[in-house]
C-alpha cells in the first residue's frame, strides 16, 4: 500500500521527536565528558586544551578511594540483608494469611512514601539517644530499611508469576516443604533473587540523602565524598569520576542483561 | 517390568476399596466449590470425573491429592485415613494439564524425582527411571530439558514421573486438552493400556464428553459443584437420570411433553394432539403435568408426515457427515424448537419438507419441566 504525504510527515517528524529525547537524554553526559577533559582548573565548556589530569587526581584522591571501598561493602552487605529478609518477607506474604497482614505490609512498603532524609535522621537521632556507635552498620541498616520495599516487591512479584503446579508436582512425589523449597522453589526463583538483589545494591550505591546523616569520616560513601569534594573545589575532577561511574553502571547494566539471558540457561520462562 | 511390582487390579466390582470419600467438601471464601461427596473407588478402577468449566473437578483431585484442605468429611486411601496427612505422605501420582515438568533439570531428573525423595539407591534409580521412560517410550530423550520435547513428549514424562513411584492411586486433570486431536486420541489408548497393564487405580479429569465415554469403567458427572450421576459409560449414556446428564453426554432430543399418567415405568404422554404409550427405564417419574421427554437421535425415526404417533417435524438442514447425515428439522414440540435424526448419508431431503418422527416404545426418559 502507498503512504501519503501526511503519513510520510509523520513518519518522520516521529523519527526527529525520538532522536530529539534520545539526544536530550545523552547529551548532558557527553557535556560532562568533553568538560573532564578540559586542561583548565575551572570546569567549562567548550574546553581550550585537553588533559588527563583529572582523571589522575581522581584516583588519587583518597576520599574518593575510600568512599568507593565503604560504598561496595554497603552495596554488598546491603543488599545482601535486604535480600535474605525480603525474600522471606515475600514468601511468607504470598503464601500465608494470618492477622496483621496489611498493616506489616504498610509497614514494610512505608520507605517507599517516607523521605530518605527523614530515614536518615531517624535513625541519626536514635543511635545518638541509645549512645550506640556510628560505623559501617549504621549505614548498612539504613540502607537496609531503603531497599527492602523494592526486594519484597521484586520477590513477590517472581512468587506470583511461579506455576503452583511445580511444587505440588514435588510434594506429590513425596517431597516435604523443606525439601520443596530447595529443590524447586529456590532455583526457579534464582534469576529473580539475583536481578533483585543487584537492583538493591545499585540502589544501595546511589544512595546520598540518608547517608549523608548517618557516615562519619570512616564511613564516607562515594556519593557523599563527591558532594564533600564539590563543597571545596570546582575543578573537572568531579566530571571525572562522574564518567567513571556512568561507565561502571553501565558495565554493571551488562551483567544484569546477562543475568536475564540465565533464565534461559536454566530454561525458566 | 515395573508392572510387576505393582499390585495387579482388584475386581473391579470392588470390595478393594482404592479411595474413599466421605463427606468431603469445599468453600472458598462463601462460593461452594463442592459441595460434600460421598463416593467410592474401587483398586484398578479407571474413574472419570466429566462437568462443564467450574463445577468442582480440579477442587475434588486437589482434595484426594491433599494440595486443599477439605472443609468436613474424611477420605481414606487404601485403608488409611488420611485427611489430615500432608500431600508427601499420600503417595499419589499426579499429572497435571500443562504438565509441570521441572524447567532446570532434565528428562531423568524429572522422573528421578519421587525416587531421590524416597532415598532409593543411585542404582535403583537409574534402573527405574530407564524402565519408566521406556514403558512411555522416551528412552532416548533421559537428556533432553522439557522444552526441547513436544507437547505429547512432555505429557510422557510427566506421566512416567508420577507412575515411576509406584503411586496408589493416579490423578489426571486433563492432561491431554493441550495435545491435537490426532495426539489426544493415540494418548487416551497409550494411556489406557498402561492403566490397564498396572493395574493402577486412576481418577481421571476431563469436560470432554468422548474422552470420557470411551476410556472409563466409570464416570462421575458433575455440574453445580455435585455429582450429578455415576456409573458406566453405558449407564451413563443409555440412562441417564437427569436433564442435564443427558444433554452433557452425547446428543439428545429433548420434546415439551404433558404427562397424562404414569404406572411403574409405562406412562402415556400427550404431545399436542399426539398421544404416546411409552416404557421409561426409570423408577423416579415426574407427576402428572409438564414435562421434558428425551430420546437419543439414533432411536428416532423417520417417517411420513401424518403417520400415528409421529411427532410432526419439517426438515429445515442436512448435514452430510460422510458415513451418515445430520437432519436437523424445526418441529414446534422440540425444546430449542430443532430436533436431529441420523440418516443415511444416501438420503435427500429438501429443506421444508413435511416429515413425521417416530418415537421408540421403549428407552426414552421423562424429565422434570425446568
Ligand atoms: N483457590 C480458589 N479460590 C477461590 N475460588 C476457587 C478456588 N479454586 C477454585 N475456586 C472456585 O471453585 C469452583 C470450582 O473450581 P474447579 O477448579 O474445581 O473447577 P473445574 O471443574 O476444575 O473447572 P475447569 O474445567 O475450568 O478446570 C469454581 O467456581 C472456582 O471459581
Ligand atoms: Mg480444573
Amino acid at each position: 500500500m502507498k503512504k501519503s504525504l501526511a503519513d510520510h510527515l509523520l513518519d518522520w517528524s516521529g523519527r526527529i521527536f525520538l532522536t530529539a529525547i534520545l539526544g536530550f537524554l545523552v547529551l548532558p553526559f557527553f557535556v560532562v565528558a568533553i568538560a573532564s577533559f578540559n586542561k583548565g582548573a575551572i570546569l567549562s565548556f567548550p574546553p581550550e586544551a585537553w588533559s588527563v589530569q583529572w582523571y589522575v587526581n581522581a584516583f588519587e584522591y583518597r576520599d574518593f578511594g575510600a568512599g568507593l571501598r565503604n560504598s561496595l561493602r554497603i552495596a554488598a552487605i546491603g543488599a545482601g540483608i535486604a535480600l535474605i529478609a525480603g525474600a522471606g518477607f515475600a514468601f511468607v506474604f504470598q503464601r500465608y494469611e494470618f492477622r496483621f497482614k496489611s498493616g506489616l505490609n504498610a509497614i514494610l512498603m512505608s520507605p517507599l512514601i517516607i523521605p530518605n532524609f527523614t530515614i536518615g535522621l531517624g535513625i541519626l537521632i536514635l543511635t545518638a539517644s541509645a549512645s550506640l556507635p556510628r560505623n559501617l552498620w549504621t549505614v548498612v541498616t539504613v540502607h537496609v530499611i531503603i531497599v527492602l520495599p523494592f526486594v519484597v516487591r521484586s520477590v513477590y512479584v517472581s512468587l506470583q508469576n511461579l506455576e503452583r503446579n511445580y511444587e505440588n508436582a514435588a510434594e506429590s512425589l513425596g517431597a516435604s516443604p523443606a525439601y520443596v523449597l530447595l529443590t524447586i522453589t529456590a532455583p526457579l526463583l534464582l534469576p529473580g533473587l539475583i536481578a533483585g538483589g543487584i537492583f538493591a545494591a545499585i540502589l544501595s550505591f546511589n544512595e546520598f540523602t540518608a547517608s549523608l546523616y548517618v557516615v562519619n569520616r570512616g564511613t564516607t560513601t562515594l556519593p557523599v565524598a563527591m558532594y564533600n569534594y564539590v563543597r571545596e573545589y570546582a575543578d573537572p575532577t568531579l566530571a571525572a569520576i562522574s564518567v567513571m561511574y556512568a561507565l561502571a553502571v553501565a558495565v554493571l547494566l551488562l551483567v544484569l542483561h546477562r543475568i536475564f539471558r540465565l533464565e534461559r540457561v536454566l530454561n525458566v520462562e | 517390568m515395573l508392572s510387576d511390582t505393582l499390585p495387579k487390579a482388584a475386581s473391579k466390582t470392588g470390595e478393594q476399596i482404592a479411595v474413599q470419600i466421605d463427606g468431603v467438601g469445599k468453600s472458598f471464601a462463601g462460593t461452594v466449590a463442592l459441595k460434600p461427596i460421598w463416593l467410592k473407588i474401587a483398586r484398578g478402577e479407571f474413574l472419570t470425573l466429566l462437568g462443564p468449566s467450574g463445577c468442582g473437578k480440579t477442587t475434588l483431585l486437589n482434595l484426594i491429592a491433599g494440595f486443599l484442605e477439605a472443609d468436613a468429611g474424611e477420605l481414606f486411601i487404601h485403608r488409611d485415613l488420611v485427611t489430615r496427612v500432608p500431600p508427601h505422605l499420600r503417595e499419589i501420582g499426579i499429572v497435571f494439564q500443562n504438565y509441570a515438568l521441572f524447567p532446570h533439570m532434565s528428562v531423568a531428573q524429572n522422573v528421578a524425582y519421587g525416587l531421590r525423595t524416597r532415598r532409593v539407591s543411585k542404582v535403583e534409580i537409574t534402573e527405574r527411571v530407564r524402565e519408566a521412560l521406556a514403558l512411555v517410550k522416551l528412552e532416548d530423550f533421559a537428556d533432553r530439558r522439557p522444552r526441547q520435547l513436544s507437547g505429547g513428549q512432555q505429557q510422557r514424562v510427566a506421566l512416567a514421573r508420577a507412575l515411576v513411584i509406584r503411586p496408589r492411586v493416579l490423578l489426571l486433570d486433563e492432561p491431554f486438552s493441550a495435545l491435537d486431536r490426532n495426539l489426544r486420541g493415540a494418548m487416551q489408548v497409550e494411556l489406557r493400556e498402561i492403566q490397564s497393564s498396572l493395574g493402577l487405580t486412576t481418577v481421571f479429569v476431563t469436560h470432554d464428553q468422548s474422552e470420557a465415554l470411551s476410556m472409563s469403567d466409570r464416570i462421575a458427572v458433575m455440574s453445580r459443584a455435585q455429582i450429578q450421576q455415576i456409573g458406566t459409560p453405558d449407564e451413563i449414556y443409555d440412562r441417564p437420570q437427569s436433564r442435564f446428564v443427558s444433554t452433557f453426554v452425547g446428543d439428545a432430543n429433548l420434546f415439551s411433553a404433558t404427562l397424562i399418567s404414569s404406572s411403574g415405568k409405562d406412562v402415556r404422554l400427550k404431545l399436542g394432539e399426539v398421544g404416546l404409550d411409552l416404557t421409561t427405564y426409570q423408577s423416579d417419574l415426574p407427576a402428572p403435568g409438564p414435562v421434558t421427554l428425551f430420546v437419543r437421535p439414533e432411536h428416532c425415526r423417520l417417517t411420513e408426515a401424518g403417520s400415528p404417533g409421529a411427532v410432526p417435524a419439517t426438515v429445515a438442514l442436512a448435514v452430510y457427515q460422510g458415513s451418515y447425515t445430520e437432519l436437523y428439522l424445526d418441529c414446534p414440540f422440540a425444546d430449542t424448537g430443532r430436533a436431529m435424526l441420523r440418516v443415511p448419508a444416501s438420503t435427500v431431503m429438501a429443506p421444508g419438507t413435511a416429515v413425521g418422527i417416530a418415537l421408540p416404545q421403549q428407552g426414552p426418559a421423562i424429565f422434570p419441566k425446568e
